[in-house]
């Protein structure tokens, strides 16, 4: 089947080399930073994970809520789902093959990475991450590879795949839910000291990727003959506005916990985050976008009048994506460092390297998606599906 | 020569069987046993080590410009002297005391109080959480209860940066040699950018039969640190606990700290 990715239409090859451009220039900042250590990055004493990690945790996400699909489909026979299967899988392949890439541009000693698994650790959790990780990483793959070629032979999935695939359910849970330990149990971070935090990522996961998942069907409908259909986007977009209300419901917890108690660890960094601390305030703007695109897309999920208007529901999952990446990609992260160890605000903002770094680490996850979604595409194609 | 299947088969057979031989040789080969160690003598040992640090007599000492114990203690260890308080690598150094017991702080101190200087280190904890979080056991407990770590082995991922409460850790964000700005200690290595390092309770001096740097610098003048046993009553850290009213930084986060402060 690979051989489908190789022959495509001049726009796919633009893009295939538009996103290698970006690759390249993201590899050689990343050849900078190798040359002259992390101190090219906004990272600090203070703040000492920043724009990977929070990328990290949210695409971690993005891969996780392929089982908003593969669950519905495979456990309840949510028959919709099955032509848009094998495209959420590939997209939790894409997404969750640049979390590894996104550790490991932001580890000291890159190459000292098999360290992990030379040396395993079973009480670290990002030991468990890394594991996780590869073995969803393995589970997608083999799965979207053999009901895409089930689906080209017009035969059924062989059958070792079938244990595979209900396995992949939990996994995809459990995925999300280790990326939340490594942060929930750290002394010393209220922000991140929450035991909501799991259930917190769950809910923006399984909205935000399903959103991602939306538009990239209507993409997919625009630029080639599948059509995903729309009671499958009308299903999924029932998924994103529960899991929004949800994830919305979740964040607001937090500011009861803190307010009502009035316990200031607990409040300072909401405080920070949202109207600014002690005159630092560098973040106010990106969550105030995550509160309003947030409600944005909640009226345009909602409406049924809106919903079900193509235009306005592309808007409302772009709105939810975005807003989910303002509250997860960089608030959560960042808010747990406020306050540092001494009870100050030191503030983060990445530079231009590392911004550069993070955009080839996305394009090549796009790459991996466009190549996989070609062979998808083209299968589906020839199958007249 | 043409390769045929059948001579690939065979040379890949032989090869196989080649490395299936190894263990044998291996075993085979073995002469010596494991090496054995002389008892080292002078070494310094303890259950637990800790330390005290006197804030009376370290403010009485009056020089609010006090030095000695930071500059014996980095330059002991070839610390390097960045210069910018975003990247800066420190092992032990001054905060003010508003900033290190921020919690037990209030607005009706004695007015200087606040801006006293307080010295903060590693806090050598019990229950380590950057132990706990290391994913390679870079850093990691010694029976003696200091927490250390392997410079070749830490991958620089910073959790253990994000798991201590006490801000205790520094990572190399630049090549460090080029900032050391002492004279170069051959008996102490130096680091690589790219790895976390902190305060080692002097482990190197210890197993020589000599007191932490720190110590020893701040002895000869104000007499403001207590290094010793935890675990042995007549050990002169625990002397000097049994006497004083004492704080630790944060004890409420279960690390149970080893730096004592003395009020």
């Amino acid at each position: 089947m690979l051989e489908r990715a190789m022959s495509g239409s001049p726009r796919y090859y633009k893009l295939l080399g538009a996103l290698a451009v970006l690759m390249c220039l993201g590899f050689a900042s990343y050849l900078l930073v190798l040359e002259k250590g992390h101190g090219v990055t906004g990272l600090s004493r203070d703040v000492s994970w920043g724009l990977y990690i929070a990328q990290f945790t949210f695409m971690i996400g993005i891969a996780a809520s392929a089982v908003m699909v593969v669950m519905p489909y495979y456990l309840h026979n949510v028959k919709d789902f099955g032509r848009i299967a094998v495209f959420g899988e590939f997209l939790a392949v894409a997404a969750v093959g640049i979390c590894p890439i996104f550790i490991i541009v932001d580890l000291g000693k890159p190459m000292r990475a098999f360290n992990m698994l030379i040396y395993p650790t079973l009480w670290s959790v990002l030991f468990w991450s890394f594991i996780v990780q590869t073995g969803y990483l393995l589970l997608n793959i083999l799965i979207g590879w053999n009901v895409l070629e089930a689906e080209r032979k017009g035969t059924q999935v062989p059958g070792w795949v079938k244990p595979l695939i209900y396995i992949s359910i939990p996994w995809a849970f459990g995925i999300h839910t280790v990326t939340a330990f490594v942060y929930a149990g750290l002394p010393g971070h209220e922000y991140w000291l929450t035991a909501i935090l799991a259930a917190r990522f769950l809910a923006s996961a399984f909205c935000s990727g399903p959103a991602l998942l939306i538009l990239l069907c209507f993409l997919l409908k625009k630029y080639t003959r599948f059509d995903p259909g729309r009671p499958a986007i009308s299903r999924l977009a029932n998924i994103v506005t529960y899991a929004m209300f949800i994830s919305i419901f979740f964040v607001a917890l937090e500011f009861f916990t803190a307010f009502y108690s009035g316990i200031p660890g607990l409040e300072e960094p909401l405080k920070y985050l949202f109207v600014g601390l002690n005159g630092y305030h560098r973040l106010v703007p990106f969550m105030w976008l995550f509160v309003i695109l947030g409600v944005a897309a909640l009226v345009l999920l909602s409406v049924p009048k809106l919903r079900n208007n193509d235009k306005y529901l592309m808007i409302g999952c772009a709105c939810v994506f975005f807003s989910m990446w303002f509250e997860k990609g960089v608030g959560l992260t960042l808010g747990g460092f406020v306050p540092s160890p001494f009870n100050q605000i030191v503030q983060y903002a990445p530079t231009i390297p590392e911004i550069m770094i993070a955009l080839g680490v996305y394009s090549v996850g796009a790459f991996v998606l466009t190549v996989l979604y070609k062979i998808a595409v083209s299968v589906k194609e020839e199958v007249g599906a | 020569m043409e390769t045929t299947r059948r001579t690939f088969l065979k040379l890949g057979g032989v090869c196989t069987l080649g490395l299936g031989t190894l263990p044998i040789v291996n075993a085979l080969g073995k002469t010596d046993p494991e090496p054995k160690f002389v008892a080292n003598t002078r070494e310094l040992t303890a259950r637990r080590w800790a330390m005290a640090i006197d804030l009376k007599a370290c403010w009485e000492r009056g020089d609010p410009k006090c030095r000695e114990c930071t500059d014996a203690c980095h330059t002991t260890h070839n610390v390097p002297d960045i210069g910018n308080r975003q990247h800066e690598v420190k092992w032990i150094w001054s905060e003010s005391y508003g900033n290190v017991f921020w919690s037990a702080a209030n607005p009706y101190m004695p007015l200087d109080l606040d801006r006293k200087p307080v010295m903060v280190l590693c806090n050598h904890c019990a229950e380590a959480p950057c132990v706990r979080v290391c994913p390679t056991q870079a850093t990691f407990k010694r029976a003696d209860g200091i927490t250390v770590i392997d410079y070749h082995r830490c991958i620089g991922c910073r959790f253990c940066m994000a798991a201590c409460p006490y801000g205790a850790r520094s990572f190399n964000f630049f090549e460090p040699r080029p900032y050391i700005k002492t004279e170069l200690n051959p008996r102490f290595p130096t680091r690589d950018a790219g790895v976390v390092e902190k305060c080692n309770f002097c482990e190197e001096r210890l197993s020589m039969g000599q007191i932490p740097a720190c110590v020893e610098a701040c002895n000869k003048e104000a007499r403001a640190m207590y290094f010793g046993d935890l675990e042995d009553p007549g050990s002169e850290v625990r002397r000097v606990l049994a006497q004083r009213y004492s704080i630790r930084r944060r004890p409420e986060l279960g690390t149970g700290p080893g730096v004592f402060y003395l009020i």
